[in-house]
Formats: structure tokens, sequence, C-alpha cells
């Protein structure tokens, strides 16, 4: 029973020792020090983190880290996680950084901090060049193609004049069609399905004309790393200001950031 | 437990649903049974040419589903410079599919007109048109006739297909309540019970339209 207790005491103080070390530890200083940075990345959401055909992850966040440990001057791992794991292995120190297309809400922010964001993820009307529209209100008598019951369906019907003749198809892939096809030159639709018609067909590659629900990346990292967050954000605005992150939207999203991006 | 106090707000789509529907039937019927009818009569009297051809139209519609030539016409025909809007699409989509089909029953009825009947008229000192119409065509009509007013409301409830390039009618109603309010049982339901009252309608009407046409009864 002594022993047990002794056992038990020892456990206790190394445990208390820890969660000191934890409350006063700066993850940019240990990052320093060990002279790696661990960045949690998707493996399963291509243009953001997929495998490629030589086996390794590719993509926007994939870039995106790269340019972090760079700029940093420290080595890089690569943690491929799925979006259920991400958080958590964030949490039990398993990762520095996820930079996993991953969205800002308060939920999160109750759990964890985030970065400014990185990369443009948002609902909005794409369209070929000849049509100009810039807002919402400008749609007035134009047609415009939606996948029937999507997020951004339900958007148009809740802001767009009565006057917009909605041509609602039965899913993405049709939009699309309806797009290519010529049958409709506008169409509302999430920024990774214009990517995906630029691929596609170049000479009708769609240009964002407004959003309908803007919901870009941000970077995340364990909650109360200051130092760390300075940084990144530091990493980021740089990248903004020298037309890195912009180039990372060109080769990846076929299309350039959009106008007041990270304002 | 069902709501189907929910659909009563959509019941203004429902509606309109209904008209375009309808609408697109008469009309396909109307120029259907027209194409149908000349396209019959060449396959039955016209050279080698003419009925090849028509054949070449027969068989390809007849053999390949609906959807894919509508795809076709809506998505298709863009490419070579000719742009339809959805409804128009649907139109000609409908009454090309129609023109086939009614084409070899048509020419059914006509095939079963013996030549002595024909030749009978000519004896009786009948002129050509009196032969046309009361002789070869009343009652060639009148023997297929149950199978052309089948043929028309399969056309109809084929027509649900059509939502699917965003003509607004009846299942685009039904879909687009059911992604707004996802009572699809509900939804689907009363859609369902509107085809019907609609097939059950334009049965009606068809033999409503039979019974005048064919009153010269052969006497048996």
């Amino acid at each position: 029973m002594k022993r047990f207790t002794k056992l038990l005491s020892k456990t206790l103080i190394i445990a208390a020792g820890f969660s000191a070390l934890t409350a006063t530890a700066d993850v940019l200083q240990d990052i320093k020090k060990r002279d790696l940075i661990r960045i949690a990345v998707p493996q399963d959401f291509p243009p953001f983190g997929s495998i490629g055909t030589d086996l390794k992850p590719q993509g926007i966040d994939i870039d995106m880290a790269n340019y972090i440990a760079d700029e940093m001057g420290v080595d890089i791992e690569i943690v491929p996680v799925t979006s259920a794991n991400r958080i958590p292995y964030l949490q039990t120190k398993k990762v520095d950084l996820v930079i996993s297309s991953l969205g800002k809400n308060p939920e999160r922010e109750k759990a964890i901090d985030f970065s400014t964001p990185y990369a443009p993820f948002f609902l909005g009307v794409f369209g070929s060049k000849d049509v100009s529209v810039t807002k919402i209100e400008e749609l007035a008598g134009k047609t415009v193609g939606v996948t029937r019951g999507s997020v951004e369906d339900l958007e148009l019907e809740k802001y767009a004049p009565k006057s917009v003749d909605v041509r609602r198809f039965e899913d993405n892939n049709t939009t699309l069609t309806a797009y290519l096809s010529g049958q409709v030159n506008l169409i509302a639709t999430g920024n990774l399905v214009a990517t995906e018609i630029a691929t596609r067909r170049p000479s009708r590659a769609p240009e964002n004309k407004f959003m309908l629900k803007d919901s870009p990346c941000y970077i995340g990292m364990a909650e109360g790393e200051t130092a760390l967050q300075a940084e990144v954000n530091r990493l980021i605005q740089k990248a903004l200001a020298n037309g890195e992150l912009n180039k990372i939207s060109m080769k990846w999203l076929k299309a350039p950031l959009p106008k007041g991006f990270g304002a | 437990m069902l709501h189907f106090a929910d659909l009563l707000q959509y019941s203004d789509l429902f509606f309109s649903g209904l008209l375009t529907t309808v609408e697109l039937t008469v009309l396909t019927t109307i120029l259907g049974i027209a194409v149908g009818t000349s396209c019959a009569s060449i396959r039955q009297y016209g050279n080698k040419t003419s009925q090849g051809v028509v054949s070449v139209y027969v068989e390809l519609i007849r053999n390949t589903p609906f959807i894919v030539q509508l795809f076709f016409i809506f998505f298709g025909l863009p490419a070579l410079g000719v742009r339809l809007s959805p409804w128009e699409a649907s139109m000609i989509a409908l009454t090309i599919n129609l023109g086939a089909y009614s084409t070899e029953i048509i020419r059914a009825g006509l095939a079963s007109i013996p030549k002595g009947q024909v030749e009978a008229a000519k004896v009786l000192g009948l002129n050509f048109r009196q032969t046309l119409t009361r002789v070869i065509f009343i009652p060639a009509f009148e023997k297929i006739y149950p199978a052309l007013v089948s043929q028309c409301i399969i056309v109809m409830l084929g027509s649900a297909v059509i939502s699917q390039i965003s003509v607004e009618d009846l299942t685009y109603a039904a879909n687009l309540v059911q992604s707004r309010n996802f009572r699809a049982f509900e939804s689907y339901l009363v859609t369902a019970a509107l085809y019907l009252g609609l097939s059950i309608l334009l049965r009606f009407a068809l033999n409503a339209i039979g019974k005048r046409l064919f009153v010269y009864r052969e006497a048996s």
C-alpha cells in the first residue's frame, strides 16, 4: 500500500510537471529548438490536398505548409489527416499547425485559434467574360443555372431579385454541362466547381462575378499560442503582399484570389 | 406522421407545373400524331428513298432512350450553333419521340386496310379526298385508336424527365418542393396523384374525340 501511494504521488508530480510545462510551453520556440515543424494536411480533398501520381501529397495546403516551413527556416513533417481527426491531432499536440482547408465558426473558435485566411473557399456567381455582372441586384432579367436544393440555390432564392430566371438542374454535373454547352452563361456554384470547369475547358473558364457566401480557409493552431499565431499571420501577410498566395491560387484553383481577399 | 399542410404554401408551384405539363402534352399529342400520320403514309405508300429516310428516323428514336434524345437536343445541339430554350427543346424531343412511335402504330392501321376496300371505293365513284379520309384513314385510325391513346399517355408520363433540363413541369415542382422542405413522401404522393388524374383525364378526352371521329361504323 505504501508503495502504491508513493507511486501515485510520483505520478501526480510528473503529471503536474507536465501540465505546468504545457501551460508555459511556447510552440514556436519548440519548433525552432527541434528545427522541425509538424503540419497536418488533408489527403482526400483535391485541390487542397490529395495524393499525386508520385504518391506524395500535393495541393494548396501542402504548398502552404512548405512555404511556412521554408520561411521559418525549419524542416517539415507532413502529417496526413482526415477532416474528422484534424482537430484532435492539434489538441493532443501531435502537430503544430493544421493546414487542412479549415473553415472558421464560433464553435471551433472555442477549441482552437485561427490565423488570417490563406485560401479562398466560397459560393458565388460565375460566368463567361462577356457577361458583366458585379452584384446580385444586376442579375435582374438574366438567366442563372444552379444545382437544385444546394446551398447556393437557397442563397439565390433568398437574395436574388424576383426577375432572375433561375434554371435548376439535377446535379452539379448537369449544371456544369449547361454552362459548358452555353445554355446558361451564368452559374451559381462553389469556387472548386468553377476550377473544375476551368480545368476541363480552359477556353470557357468562368470568372467570379460576386460572392454569395464566403468561408475562406484558415490555419488552425492550439489555443493561446500567441507567438506562433503572430508569426503565421506575418508569413501569410507577406505571401499575400508578394503574390505568393495568388500564385498558389492560380496553380491549384486556376483563378486569382478574389478581390479584397484577406482584408 | 404526414404533413400535407407543408405543401400548401407551394400550391402555386404545383399548379403552374401541372399547367406546363398539360400544355406540353396537348401540343406534343397534336404535333406528334401529325408527324406520325405523315411518316406512316410515307412508309406505306411512299417511294423507296422516302421510305428509307422514315425507317431510319423511326428506328433511331425507338431504339434510343428518351433522356438521351432530350440531352442531345438541349446540351448537344448548341455545339452546332442551335440553342433552344428548355421548353422548346422538350417540345421538340417529345414530338419527335411520339412521332416515331405513332408512325409504327398508324402504319399498322393503314396496312390493315384491304386493297379491295380502296378498289370498292373507286368502283362506287368516291373521289380521292373521300377515299383517303373515309375509306382509308378513319377506318385505319379506328382500328389502332386504343394503342395510340396509350402511347400518348406514355409520352405524357415520360415528360417527367424534362425537369432534368430545368423545364418547370409537374415533376420539377415536386423535386423543388422536396428539396426545400424535405417532405419527399408527401410531395411525390401528391405529384403521383396529379399524374394519375391527368392520365385519366387525357384518356377520357381522347376517347371522347374517338367517339365523335368514328361515327361511320363498319356494318358487321
